[in-house]
C-alpha cells in the first residue's frame, strides 16, 4: 500500500543535525530520509517522487544551490527549503532567484519551523486538489491539447474523435492562431495510427518547385543540386498521418499532383520513374475561404470535394470567450512546465483585459500574451500591466471594442486599431508586432498595407525627411 | 497494562512535590499505567552545551537511559534546565520516538511572564503527556486540545489538555 505522508528528504553534511531534524519531523507524521551529500541527494530525486527537499546550504561539493538547480532540473514541483548558519541578503535573493520556497536560519525557532511546514502541507494539498479539478475539467472540456467548453467546439471535438477513427481525408478550416495544427495532432494521437510518424508541411513557406521536391522527393541529379536521393514528407509520414498546412496556397500543378495521389495513393519522385505507394492520412487545414477560391479559378473544384470528406470549422476566440478562463489555466500548466516558472494564476484586472480583447491572432495570441505575462510578471500572479495589452476602458470593452453605448465597430475596423495599437507597443517592429498578434510577418504586412498602417519608424522617416 | 513510568526530578533547583504529583496523576489518567516517582540525586554531568548556553536534551535522554530503570520501564525526567536539540532554538522536551526515555523542561513554560503554579504544573503536565506518548510510538495528532498536538509555543500548550483524545488512544490499544 503506497504510504501518502509527506516525503521529506533531509541534507545536510552534520549528523546530529540530521538526527534531531529529522526525529523533530517524524513526530510530525512526516516520512523522513536524510543524507549527507548533494550528490547522494540527486541519486534519492532520481529514485522516487519528494515532496520536500530541506537542504543545508554550505555543503563540501554540491551545496545547497547547486541542489537546489539539480533538483528544480529534476522535480519542478518540489518544495525546497534551504538552511543556513548565517542569513545573509545575498543568499536568500540567490535561493528565491533559482526557486527555493524559503529559506531558514540554523537554529530555528520551533514555531517558525511548525508554521512553515503546516504551510507547505497546506499548500501541498491546494496544488493536489487543484491538479485534480484540472484534470476532471481537462477530461470533460478536452480533446488532447485543446480545451473549450464552448458549444461550438464541444461539437467539433465530438465530430473529431469520431472522424479520428476513420481513414478519411479531414479538412480543418480556421483563421490564423486558432489551433489547426494542434487539431490535427490530436487527431493522429486519437487515431489508430497514432503509434505512426506526424509529419507536418507548411505548404505557403515553400516555392512551387521546393514545395513538389518536399511533398514528393527526389532522385539524384533530378535538377541541378540534387546530389542525392531525398525521401519526401509524403514518404516519411507513410503509416501515419501528413498534415498539409495552408493547403489554399498551393499552385495549381501542386494542386494536381495532390489531386493524383489523393485518388491513386501513389506518387513518383521528382525525376523518379517508379511509383510509390503510400499508407498516409491527409489532414489539410487553411484559413483561405476554398469554396470561393474554387469560384475564382485558383483553387481545383475537384481537389476540394476530396479534401473535405470531414471537414472541422474551428471558431475564433473572440466567438467563444467563455473559454478564456479555461485556456489561460490550460496554458499556465504548460507554459510553467515549459519554463519552468510558476505564476499564481492571472489577476481579475489581467482577467478583464484577457476576456476585452479582441484576440486577432486566436489561441495562439493568447498564449504568447501569457507567455509574456509569466516572463514579465513580478509579484505571484500576472498583472493586467504584465501582457502589453491595451487597457480596458470604464465601460468594459477594451480600446480596441469600440466606444461604449455608441454603433459597434466592425471587425476590421477593431483588427486595424488593434494592430496600430500592438505596432506602437512595440515601437513599429514588425516582427515583435507579429508575434505578439499570433501571426506571421506577411500576414501582418498584407495587413499594415491593407490598413494603410504606418510603422513608427515610417513616422519618423517622414518627420525628419 | 502498559509497562510502568518512572518520574524523575533531574533538575538544578530542589523539586516540587506536588508539581510531580500533578504530572503523576495526569500519566496515570492518560495511560492508565503504573507511574512512580524516583528520588534519585544523580544529575546529567555533561549537558550543559557553552556555546548554546543551554542543556542538550539529547544528553540528557542518554543520562536517562543510562541511570534510569531498566527495561521495560519507561523513565521520564523533569527539569528547569533549558534544554535544546542542535537545529532548534530550545523544545520544551523531547522523547524517543518508540523508546524508553523522555525529557520535560520547566524552563520556558512560563513563558518570561509570571505565573501562578497551578498553570505551570498544567502546562507541565500537558508537555509530559505529550512526550512519553512519543515513547509509546504516538505522532503529533491534529484533534483538537489533545496532548499530542504539536506545541512550538506556550499559546499552544495552552490550548490543549493533559489527556490523550480518542484516535490517540485508539492507536495506544493497538
Amino acid at each position: 500500500m503506497d504510504d501518502e505522508r509527506t516525503r521529506i528528504l533531509v541534507v545536510d553534511d552534520e549528523e546530529i543535525v540530521r538526527e534531531s531534524l529529522g526525529g523533530w519531523l517524524e513526530k510530525d507524521g512526516f516520512l523522513v530520509e536524510s543524507v549527507a551529500e548533494g550528490k547522494v541527494a540527486v541519486e534519492r530525486l532520481e529514485a522516487g517522487r519528494w515532496s520536500v527537499l530541506l537542504t543545508d546550504l554550505k555543503m563540501p561539493g554540491m551545496d545547497g544551490l547547486q541542489l537546489l538547480e539539480e533538483a528544480r532540473k529534476r522535480q519542478p514541483e518540489l518544495v525546497v527549503v534551504l538552511m543556513t548558519a548565517y542569513a545573509t541578503i545575498d543568499t536568500a535573493v540567490s535561493a528565491m532567484k533559482l526557486g527555493a520556497y524559503d529559506y531558514l536560519v540554523k537554529p530555528f525557532d520551533p514555531e517558525e519551523l511548525s508554521l512553515m511546514m503546516q504551510k507547505i502541507v497546506s499548500r501541498q494539498a491546494l496544488v493536489r486538489e487543484n491538479a485534480a479539478l484540472r484534470k476532471a475539467l481537462k477530461r470533460e472540456y478536452g480533446f488532447h491539447d485543446l480545451v473549450s467548453k464552448s458549444p461550438a467546439m464541444q461539437q467539433v471535438f465530438e465530430l473529431a474523435r469520431a472522424a479520428a477513427r476513420s481513414n478519411s481525408t479531414i479538412l480543418v478550416l480556421g483563421e490564423s492562431g486558432s489551433g489547426k495544427e494542434v487539431m490535427a495532432r490530436a487527431i493522429h494521437a486519437e487515431s489508430p495510427r497514432a503509434q505512426g510518424p506526424f509529419v507536418a508541411v507548411s505548404c505557403a513557406a515553400l516555392t512551387e518547385s521546393l514545395l513538389e521536391s518536399e511533398l514528393f522527393g527526389h532522385e539524384k541529379g533530378s535538377f541541378t543540386g540534387a546530389s542525392s536521393r531525398k525521401i519526401g514528407k509524403f514518404e516519411a509520414a507513410n503509416g501515419g498521418t501528413l498534415f498539409l498546412d495552408e493547403i489554399g496556397d498551393i499552385s495549381p500543378k501542386l494542386q494536381l499532383d495532390l489531386l493524383r495521389v489523393l485518388e491513386d495513393r501513389r506518387f513518383h519522385r521528382v525525376g523518379g520513374t517508379e511509383p510509390i505507394a503510400v499508407d498516409v492520412r491527409i489532414v489539410a487545414a487553411t484559413n483561405r475561404d476554398l469554396r470561393r477560391a474554387v469560384a475564382e479559378g485558383r483553387f481545383r473544384e475537384d481537389l476540394l470535394y476530396r479534401l473535405n470528406v470531414i471537414v472541422l470549422q474551428l471558431p475564433p476566440l473572440r466567438e467563444r470567450k467563455e473559454d478564456i478562463p479555461l485556456l489561460v489555466e490550460h496554458f499556465l500548466d504548460v507554459l510553467g512546465m515549459e519554463m519552468q516558472r510558476r505564476v499564481e494564476g492571472v489577476a481579475s484586472d489581467a482577467m478583464a483585459t484577457l476576456m476585452a480583447h479582441g484576440w486577432p491572432g486566436n489561441v495562439r495570441e493568447l498564449r504568447n500574451v501569457l507567455e509574456r505575462g509569466m516572463v514579465v510578471a513580478q509579484s505571484g500572479a500576472i498583472q493586467a500591466r504584465d501582457l502589453g495589452l491595451p487597457p480596458v476602458e470604464a465601460g468594459g470593452g477594451s480600446a480596441a471594442g469600440g466606444a461604449p453605448g455608441g454603433v459597434p465597430p466592425t471587425l476590421e475596423e477593431m483588427e486595424k486599431r488593434h494592430i496600430a495599437e500592438v505596432l506602437a507597443h512595440t515601437g513599429g517592429n514588425v516582427s515583435q508586432a507579429a508575434r505578439l498578434l499570433g501571426i506571421d510577418r506577411v500576414t501582418l504586412y498584407n495587413k499594415i498595407r491593407k490598413y494603410q498602417l504606418r510603422r513608427a519608424e515610417d513616422d519618423g522617416q517622414q518627420r525628419s525627411g | 497494562m502498559r509497562g510502568s513510568v518512572q518520574l524523575w526530578w533531574i533538575g538544578d533547583q530542589e523539586e516540587s512535590e506536588r508539581m510531580l504529583e500533578h504530572v503523576r496523576s495526569h500519566l496515570v489518567r492518560a495511560f492508565r499505567t503504573e507511574v512512580g516517582i524516583l528520588r534519585d540525586p544523580r544529575r546529567p554531568a555533561d549537558s550543559w552545551d557553552p556555546r548554546r548556553r543551554q542543556h542538550s536534551s539529547k544528553k540528557i535522554l542518554s543520562f536517562l537511559l543510562e541511570a534510569g530503570p531498566p527495561p521495560p520501564a519507561r523513565v521520564l525526567g523533569v527539569t528547569d534546565r533549558d534544554l535544546f536539540i542542535p537545529i532548534l532554538t530550545f523544545v520544551f522536551g523531547e522523547a524517543q520516538l518508540g523508546g524508553r526515555a523522555a525529557v520535560v523542561s520547566t524552563a520556558r513554560l512560563d513563558d518570561g511572564v509570571p505565573v501562578s503554579p497551578r498553570v505551570l504544573w498544567e502546562r507541565v503536565a500537558t508537555e509530559c503527556v505529550h512526550e512519553v506518548g512519543h515513547t509509546y510510538g504516538l505522532l503529533h495528532c491534529s484533534t483538537e486540545r489533545c496532548a499530542m498536538g504539536r506545541s512550538p509555543s506556550v499559546r499552544d500548550v495552552d490550548a490543549k489538555r493533559g489527556l490523550l483524545c480518542r484516535d490517540c488512544l485508539a492507536r495506544l490499544g493497538g
